[in-house]
């Protein structure tokens, strides 16, 4: 019965004003014990992203960065400080609240696309669906092809991940986290395995989602990839030290009309 | 997660690795196709006893005198000369359980016809004797009460006994042998029955009336030994206690007394012979037991291996929702899936063996459904047993160590 309540308390608060902060957190502290050292992860951190951001998170490794992904992903908890996700506070919820909240609030892609193999673009892009016990088989197949033709990958629905090419495999990675209709997508290093065209693809993609206004947080080390972005957050030591604005994010869609095109071999 | 659904992931992962699954599933198959077919050997053989054991007759009891002592030297079972005809008219007047009652003696006797000549046990009983151990005519008739009483020279001989003196398909009946050199005329062919469970030839006899034999042959005054028969199956044991009670009383022995007869009924008899066969089956079933849960034990191997295997999988349906008791139950139904579909084609399996050992070997085989629900029962609990731990370990996984395994 309690767990039922947090569910329903979980996906309420679909129509949120644009001031409002998806992401919002104070003073979290992050301090992993190995054996008897502490390792100071993150250091108190404060920010909020409001609705219809794009933020890239950057910073070298061991800056923290990843540790305040997995907290905002909802896979970690903080040691301290407080966190909420679209209003919801995080830091107080058991293991099955917080698996039920990245259930319907929160859309993850990886660096290395994390699909399941042998299994079908269209399978993959239905697994967030499948622990939705509200949707019906129906449902599912139709958001799922839904999102697959926002990236582009409608034709390629019944295509094991083998037979997909890398930045495809990532489109298939962004349709599965499209599909639960989250409140945030975060991404972690999406493009870190890919060249620069499909780079600029899967940044096409992003952009193209924010503008229907779907909240995007990447982490990447690589500045040409924030440009992209509408707000920089750098990492150092487990605290910002820097914020800003990206003052004219550039357009992955028109670069990439620009590029020369490439003539596979494969494809002749 | 919706049991639909997950259902479907379960049958989606298992698909994913069909060898593997079906390797998986073999031990299991083997395991119970084996139980299957060693049960079916093991209560055919118990059943084909039972059959042998009721050719006896129905619901048969043997009452033979004690042995007798001479100066404290002990002569063989129903040796003593105390069991007479009253014995059998009180039997038969005072215990309301007995069906038939019937004295017997039995000799041997070298048997002649013309130039032919067979040696064989004659046995002297009432006609309802044919009562009790269901013995039929396949030609002729059977003597009767008055032929008893005046001791006429008649007799019924079985099968083996025509051919040896006979021939073969020859029809003796009114024709005259001669036993120990006194002639009978035979009136009658007893059905053919085959072995006993011991072994013996039951168509290697001539039964004649009983004082013919105890009078005319032996030249005894007493009985060797009784046969008796209850009112229905149920009734055996009150028919035992009910003869040891009268026999007791006539010869004045208190209660607490040891009697100087034994009983013995066919319950006796058959429990001892499938008592054999039971050891047997048991001893079967336990060997392909064992081979079932070598079958579980690969189970476990397997969902072992493959929850390190499947680590990143764990991790990522974790990152999209799945809760640690979603992931359990999915590797929980795998294993039974696999314990399951194998307990099926194991049962096949196991059926169309008995089969095979049934047509080709010949030997007795029966199929229990109490085998084959067994089987199912117990590899499903295997499944659940054996899958339980790596289901756990799966479950127990950390969704961020799980994403970044290698």
């Amino acid at each position: 019965m309690h767990r039922r309540c947090k569910e329903v308390e979980a996906v309420a608060g679909e129509d949120i004003d644009m001031n409002k902060a998806i992401i919002s957190v104070k003073a979290l502290v992050k301090i992993y014990k190995m054996g008897d050292v502490e390792v100071h992860a993150l250091r108190g951190v404060n920010t909020d992203i409001m609705k219809d951001d794009f933020v890239a998170i950057m910073g070298k490794s061991g800056s923290g960065k990843s540790t305040f992904m997995n907290i905002i992903g909802c896979l970690d908890v903080p040691t301290r400080g407080q966190y909420l996700l679209d209003g919801v506070d995080v830091s107080s919820l058991t293991k099955d609240q917080l698996a039920n909240l990245r259930n319907h609030k929160i859309g993850f892609v990886f660096q290395s696309f994390n699909l399941l193999s042998r299994t079908s673009a269209l399978e993959n892009v239905e697994l967030p669906l499948m622990y939705n016990k509200k949707i019906t088989s129906r449902e599912m197949r139709e958001r799922s092809l839904n999102a697959l033709e926002a990236v582009g990958l409608a034709d390629r629905a019944h295509h094991f991940p083998n037979q997909l090419s890398g930045g495809e495999q990532q489109r298939v990675a962004i349709a599965r986290s499209l599909v639960n209709n989250p409140v945030v997508i975060l991404a972690d290093e999406p493009t870190g395995n890919l060249d620069t065209r499909t780079s600029l693809e899967v940044m096409g993609i992003f952009q193209k989602l924010n503008q229907q206004g779907i909240t995007i947080v990447i982490v990447t080390h690589e500045a040409d990839i924030a440009a992209y972005t509408k707000r920089n957050i750098s990492f150092r030591d487990g605290r910002i030290i820097k914020a800003i604005e990206v003052d004219k994010p550039r357009n992955a869609a028109e670069e990439l009309a620009l590029m020369p095109v490439i003539v596979e071999e494969d494809d002749l | 997660m919706k049991m639909k659904n997950l259902l479907i992931a379960t049958v989606r992962s298992l698909s994913k690795n069909k060898m593997r699954t079906f390797l998986t599933m073999l031990g299991i198959i083997i395991g119970v196709a084996s139980v299957i077919a060693m049960l079916a050997i093991g209560q055919g053989s118990k059943q084909s006893i039972q059959a042998q054991i009721s050719t006896l007759g129905t619901n048969v009891l043997m009452i033979w005198p004690q042995a007798s002592s001479t100066g404290g030297v002990r002569m063989e079972a129903g040796s003593s000369q105390k069991m007479t005809l009253e014995d059998v008219t009180a039997i038969s007047d005072r215990c309301p359980a007995v069906a038939y009652v019937t004295p017997q003696v039995r000799t041997s006797g070298q048997l002649v016809n013309g130039n032919m000549n067979w040696r064989t046990s004659v046995f002297g009983v009432y006609p309802n004797y044919f009562e009790i151990r269901n013995l039929r005519l396949s030609s002729g008739s059977l003597f009767s009460m008055n032929d008893d009483r005046s001791a006429t020279k008649v007799c019924v001989i079985g099968q083996t006994v025509v051919t040896n003196l006979f021939g073969v398909n020859a029809d003796p009946i009114g024709s005259f042998i001669r036993i120990n050199k006194i002639p009978f005329k035979i009136i009658g062919i007893t059905e053919k029955k085959g072995q006993n469970a011991f072994g013996q030839d039951q168509d290697d006899m001539v039964i004649a009336p009983f004082s013919t034999v105890q009078k005319r042959m032996m030249a005894i005054t007493h009985i060797q030994s009784m046969l008796a028969s209850a009112k229905t199956e149920s009734l055996i044991p009150t028919a035992s206690q009910e003869i040891t009670e009268v026999l007791k009383a006539k010869r004045n022995l208190g209660p607490s007394e040891d009697p100087d007869f034994t009983i013995r009924t066919q319950t006796d008899i058959a429990n001892t012979a499938t008592a054999t066969s039971g050891i047997l089956t048991i001893l079967l079933a336990t060997i392909a037991s064992i081979s079932l849960l070598v079958g579980g034990i690969g189970i476990m191997n397997i969902m072992l291996v493959s929850v390190t295997e499947r680590t990143r999988e764990i991790g990522i349906r974790m990152s999209v929702g799945a809760r640690g008791r979603d992931v359990l139950l999915q590797f929980l139904f795998e294993a039974l899936l696999i314990s399951l579909l194998g307990g099926f084609i194991g049962v096949t399996l196991g059926v169309l063996v008995s089969q095979l050992i049934a047509n080709i070997l010949s030997w007795p085989v029966t199929i229990t459904i109490q085998s084959i629900l067994m089987s199912f029962i117990f590899s499903s609990a295997i499944g659940i047993f054996f899958g339980w731990y790596p289901a756990r370990k799966a479950a127990s996984l950390n969704p961020i160590d799980a994403l970044r395994y290698e």
